[in-house]
């Protein structure tokens, strides 16, 4: 990275380094310890403990066998200890290591995420954060997903991280990210910047599964571009306690045809705060997209954002959102919003919030099951998310955590 | 078993909310045996089976049921369907998540039953929908046929089936009937069958394809009439219920 391009995102980050965020609660980062990123080291995965490996999995990272990954990234704290490659065409490093490398990154850093979004996309910026760089060189197909995990180790941290990933024309990418702690009540807060960039007839599946623990503030910055006949599928999963997690991520259709899809699955305790949604930019003609979400709440307070924007022909999005509230306390705000900026563009939502239907529980009880299993084949019908395109494999480790955490909701 | 009914039913009494909809309602089915009730609009009928089958909704102020010789009145729905008495409903709901096999695995009980399973949806010409989510997006038909492939992978004593031929086309009502039939176990002789059945119909199409051996007429919340079933159906056909009614006050 040259040192010019360096300035100039600094200076704009220096401007954004009080800049509230547009939505959420504003988080005082003075209340957490900063600290500068560490450089790359490479620490075997047989040398990593026990428990950490234990809590890795929890947020679906298996680092005792790396024979069903194409590559392994991982992150504690903000030093990267780990990573490694199983697959030809695929490229797997730390951002510092990727900037050292590749000159070219440069025309990448904050061009899908704006440096100066708010504050916390600033204080990535000016702890010169690491993260993951993962690329699919061009026609690269992974055979088996690509893994990464952001691990807070210290607590009181802030973990700034800065993730690029590249999909190259014609490539297929699958990775599945799991974030989580070391620690139960501890405060920390993740600040994580993630780029996506999917070429032309590019495939890139995203599956994030997230472990945090009630003292725990998130802040995620997401941008995705798709090229021409590029498809970008997201997949989000919150089940545990966090104390206050607001994402909204932005993907921008740019070139004709690209898909985008965004499901998410959100369980909120009591106690938590969250604020998810989605965000798609149908910029380009016959561009494509599906939002869908299914959160519910046991206590804890939830806003499920979407928004589309249609600005181009022929351009189709499809928002669905659906809400369910056990308990006597607890809420689901949901926000889907559609713009359309030109006649033809096809775009539509659903949403419901409510509790769950007594019809279908005593339905299921003329079956023969008991009033609890009757409720729990429903909730677990309600947040399976029917994922098209998302590998068999990759798709029932994704139900497998979510059938987990399922568990602790009865 | 303690009695020679499957189902008793005395001086039954229901009420939905504040409002009383069967007066003192009286029925008795053997072992084998299958009956159907005709009746108009408004006349109870479908009350009747989700009061025999359990739904809170439907409350019980006089009266009782017996299954088996046992006083069933204040059982709870599910219990009910474990100790054998399955229903099929006229309009089930949607339950998006969930899918038809798992409400068929739910119904049949076994560990490994997927080749059961496999099994019945092809009898029911559903195989195509096992993965579907129940009852979402499903015609008419294919609402009855899903409800009687549940019950055939549940196989209970008592079958209550609420208008199993409504919605369903001429081409898929001989169908409605085979699995009624295997339902009811009616390829066994008469002292074979232990399975029983009590079916709803509004049209009595559904007789000719299903033996029953005894038709009931019910209005305003009563049996008002019983015999051969298609006596029953030629004279409701002929003179409407107006004459079911009529007859009972002379």
């Amino acid at each position: 990275m040259s040192k010019k391009v360096t300035n100039s995102y600094e200076e704009k980050a220096r401007a954004a380094e009080n800049k509230k965020a547009a939505i959420g609660d504003d988080i005082d980062l003075s209340l957490y310890k900063s600290s500068f990123a560490q450089a790359a080291t490479h620490v075997d995965t047989k040398n990593i403990s026990k428990k950490d490996k234990g809590l890795m999995l929890s947020a679906g990272v298996m680092l005792d066998d790396l024979s069903q990954r194409s590559g392994t990234f991982v992150q504690m704290d903000n030093t990267p200890i780990h990573s490694s490659i199983r697959q030809e065409g695929i490229e797997i490093m730390a951002t510092s290591q990727a900037m050292a490398k590749y000159e070219w990154l440069k025309d990448y850093w904050w061009q899908a995420v704006a440096v100066d979004a708010d504050k916390y996309t600033a204080h990535v910026e000016l702890h010169q954060s690491n993260g993951y760089f993962i690329r699919a060189l061009p026609g690269a197909k992974t055979v088996y997903p690509v893994q990464a995990c952001l691990y807070l180790n210290k607590t009181g941290l802030i973990q700034d991280v800065h993730n690029i990933v590249i999909a190259e024309e014609g490539s297929e990418l699958h990775i599945i990210t799991g974030c989580t702690t070391a620690f139960k009540n501890e405060p920390g807060l993740h600040l994580g910047v993630s780029e996506f960039f999917i070429k032309k007839d590019a495939k890139v599946t995203f599956t994030m599964i997230h472990s945090w623990t009630p003292q725990v503030g998130v802040r995620p910055r997401t941008g995705a571009i798709i090229e021409k006949n590029g498809l970008f599928l997201s997949n989000y999963v919150i089940m545990k306690p966090v104390q206050s997690l607001q994402l909204y991520p932005a993907a921008r259709c740019v070139g004709e045809n690209a898909t985008v899809r965004f499901n998410t699955v959100m369980v909120s305790p009591p106690n938590s705060k969250m604020d998810i949604g989605s965000r798609v930019f149908l910029d380009a003609k016959r561009a494509r997209t599906e939002i869908v979400s299914r959160a519910i709440t046991t206590g804890g307070d939830i806003i499920a954002r979407g928004y589309i924007d249609g600005s181009k022909p022929d351009v189709k999005g499809h928002l669905e959102c659906r809400g369910l509230i056990m308990g006597d306390s607890g809420t689901i705000h949901a926000i889907p919003e559609l713009k359309g900026t030109l006649a033809g563009v096809d775009l539509s939502h659903e949403a419901a919030v409510g509790k769950i239907a007594e019809e279908e529980v005593e339905y299921l009880m003329a079956r023969g099951l008991t009033r609890d299993e009757a409720t729990a084949a429903i909730i677990r019908g309600f947040l399976k998310v029917d994922i098209e395109g998302l590998p068999p494999m990759l798709n029932s480790e994704m139900q497998k955590a979510i059938a987990d955490s399922e568990k602790e909701l009865f | 078993m303690d009695s020679e009914y499957l189902l008793e039913i005395n001086g039954l009494t229901t009420r939905i909310d504040n409002r009383e909809i069967l007066h003192g309602l009286n029925l008795r089915i053997q072992p084998g045996e299958t009956h159907v009730i005709f009746g108009p609009n408004g006349s109870g009928k479908t009350t009747l089976m989700m009061t025999i089958m359990g739904f809170p909704k439907y409350r019980v102020t006089k009266g009782s049921i017996f299954f088996k010789g046992k006083d069933i009145t204040h059982l709870p729905l599910d219990e009910r369907a474990r100790l054998g008495i399955g229903i099929s409903l006229q309009r089930p709901p949607v339950v998006r998540g969930v899918k038809t096999r798992d409400m068929v695995a739910a119904c049949l009980k076994k560990e490994d039953g997927s080749e059961i399973i496999e099994k019945l949806a092809k009898k029911a010409n559903l195989a195509d929908f096992l993965d579907r989510d129940i009852n979402h997006g499903f015609s008419g038909g294919e609402i009855k046929r899903s409800e009687l492939l549940q019950l055939l992978a549940q196989a209970p004593e008592v079958s209550l089936l609420d208008e199993p031929e409504s919605g369903v086309d001429l081409e898929n009502i001989a169908l409605i009937g085979e699995l009624i039939n295997n339902l009811l176990q009616k390829i066994h002789p008469i002292r074979k069958r232990t399975h029983s059945g009590l079916i709803i119909s509004h049209t009595g199409h559904i007789l000719e394809y299903v033996n029953a051996r005894t038709g009931y007429v019910m209005c305003n919340g009563r049996i008002v009439c019983e015999g051969d079933p298609h006596d029953i159906l030629n004279t409701i056909k002929d003179k409407g219920y107006q004459e079911c009614v009529s007859c009972l006050r002379r």
